[in-house]
């Protein structure tokens, strides 16, 4: 089976490479490209720690071939800080508010929020539960992670975050 | 995980993809959101040695008003069909049916056509096409023609379509303003596939059932149109003692499989709960 030439956008840089038609997309991030924060968790669609951005949506890039990929515009963990390097308001807001235990899960609840942020700039706690009902916790330390994405909620729409009352 | 090794295509027009599929026959396999069919592929379940990938054919993409009917075309994403508009004014059982498939992720890339083509009956809109009386709209050797919904659907994997075949676009029928609806679905966790699940659409006229529809999801080969049930309820109030009835008409139509998600015969009395929450929903939604 002959290699296919792709070329995508990752991160902001065009990456050219050549994979098997068979390749996941998350084979070529990881072990081609060296971009290891999206993890390998279940390899069998469920546990969402593979999710990137990918043309304005998020997807587990372990169910895509690489492939299908060639021409898009992509976004992983690698690429969600601020140009100047300091943290994105979602990753301050897991530093603060403790919403990570492991760690595991964190790149893909970072790269999913990322995007359910920009689809619904104020969601409540009930649609923040629904829009990541894709990315499984094994620690199940949910709670945090939707206070986390409250706070960078918050902060990027400018408003002091308020945890709610327990 | 990694699948066999295949050849991979990018047609650019449904022309190109059916040339293709013509060409390389039963050794290829069309590729829309792949969220059936790479998973099996990872399992080697299916070991095609051609994918046809339908992501660069922009006629198939689009929900458009035709008259009465919604078109939809097959690579129309879950997600595309959570956002239309059109969708939520005409057809608002397709959001709430979309809403409760897989998650997500799954739902930006998973496609109405490749749920309703496959001829898996744990998928959850081919019930709702047989509710809906929708019909498919397919390309093959022959030129297109159309396929009814109701009649689709005839064993597990199993479809009307020959091989050669390619499903270009959903035409589903809106039903009439002021109608009443619903898709209950028991499942285990977000993500699962159904226990079981029940669709009904409805029309009330001084407060009886003047039309009902009603398709079920994973309780037998294939899903389920329930004619019977409908008709009985047709013409009632809806009472307890009716409503009874045609859920043990329902009943009866289905044969599921025992699996993890439980025994035979408790997957039919969940079709039957679904059925009966479904038809409550559903009335209290309805005008008349």
């Amino acid at each position: 089976m002959a290699k296919s030439h792709v070329t995508m956008k990752i991160n902001g840089k065009t990456v050219e490479a050549l994979v098997e038609p068979r390749t996941l997309l998350i084979h070529l991030l990881r072990d081609q490209l060296s971009l290891t924060g999206p993890h390998i968790g279940c390899e069998t669609s469920h546990c969402g720690a593979c999710t990137v951005d990918l043309d304005g949506k998020s997807v587990k890039s372990c169910t895509m071939f690489a492939v299908q990929a060639d021409g898009a515009d992509i976004v992983t963990i690698e690429g969600i800080a601020n140009p100047d390097g300091t943290l994105h308001a979602l990753q301050e807001g897991f530093r603060q508010m403790h919403g990570l235990q492991c760690g595991f899960c964190t790149p893909g609840m970072i790269t999913r929020a990322y995007r359910l942020l920009q689809e619904n700039k104020n969601p409540t706690e009930e649609e923040i539960r629904y829009g990541i009902s894709g990315n499984l916790c094994r620690c199940t330390g949910y709670q945090n992670i939707v206070k986390a994405i409250q706070y960078a909620a918050a902060k990027l729409n400018g408003v002091a975050f308020q945890e709610a009352a327990e | 995980m990694i699948p066999g090794s295949f050849d991979y295509h990018r047609p650019k027009s449904v022309q190109e993809a059916l040339a293709l599929l013509g060409k390389l026959g039963d050794d290829s396999r069309l590729l829309a959101g792949g969220h059936s069919l790479i998973p099996a592929m990872k399992l080697r379940l299916a070991t095609p040695g051609n994918l046809i990938d339908l992501a660069g054919i922009a006629d198939l993409k689009g929900i458009r008003a035709d008259g009465n009917d919604v078109v939809i075309g097959a690579m129309t994403t879950q997600h595309d069909l959570m956002a239309s508009e059109l969708l939520a004014n005409k057809i608002p059982i397709m959001r709430e049916t979309s809403a409760q498939i897989a998650d997500p992720q799954v739902r930006y890339v998973g496609t109405l056509g490749g749920n309703v083509s496959g001829g898996d009956p744990a998928n959850d809109m081919p019930a709702l096409m047989l509710c809906l009386n929708a019909s498919f709209h397919v390309s093959g050797k022959g030129g297109e023609r159309k396929l009814a919904a109701r009649g689709f659907y005839q064993g597990l994997y199993t479809t009307a379509m020959q091989s050669g075949d390619m499903l270009t676009a959903v035409r589903i029928p809106a039903p009439p303003a002021g109608h009443g609806y619903a898709y209950e679905k028991l499942k285990r966790k977000i993500g699962d596939f159904a226990t079981a699940a029940a669709a009904v659409v409805l029309t009330m006229k001084g407060g009886k059932v003047e039309s009902c529809a009603i398709g079920l999801t994973n309780v037998a080969d294939t899903p389920l149109f329930a004619e019977e049930a409908a008709k009985i309820l047709t013409g009632s109030v809806l009472d307890a003692a009716t409503v009874k009835r045609a859920v043990a008409a329902a009943e009866a139509i289905t044969s599921p499989a025992e699996d993890a998600r439980g025994p035979a015969a408790y997957r039919t009395k969940m079709a039957g709960v679904m059925l009966t929450r479904a038809l409550a929903r559903a009335k209290s939604r309805a005008a008349g």
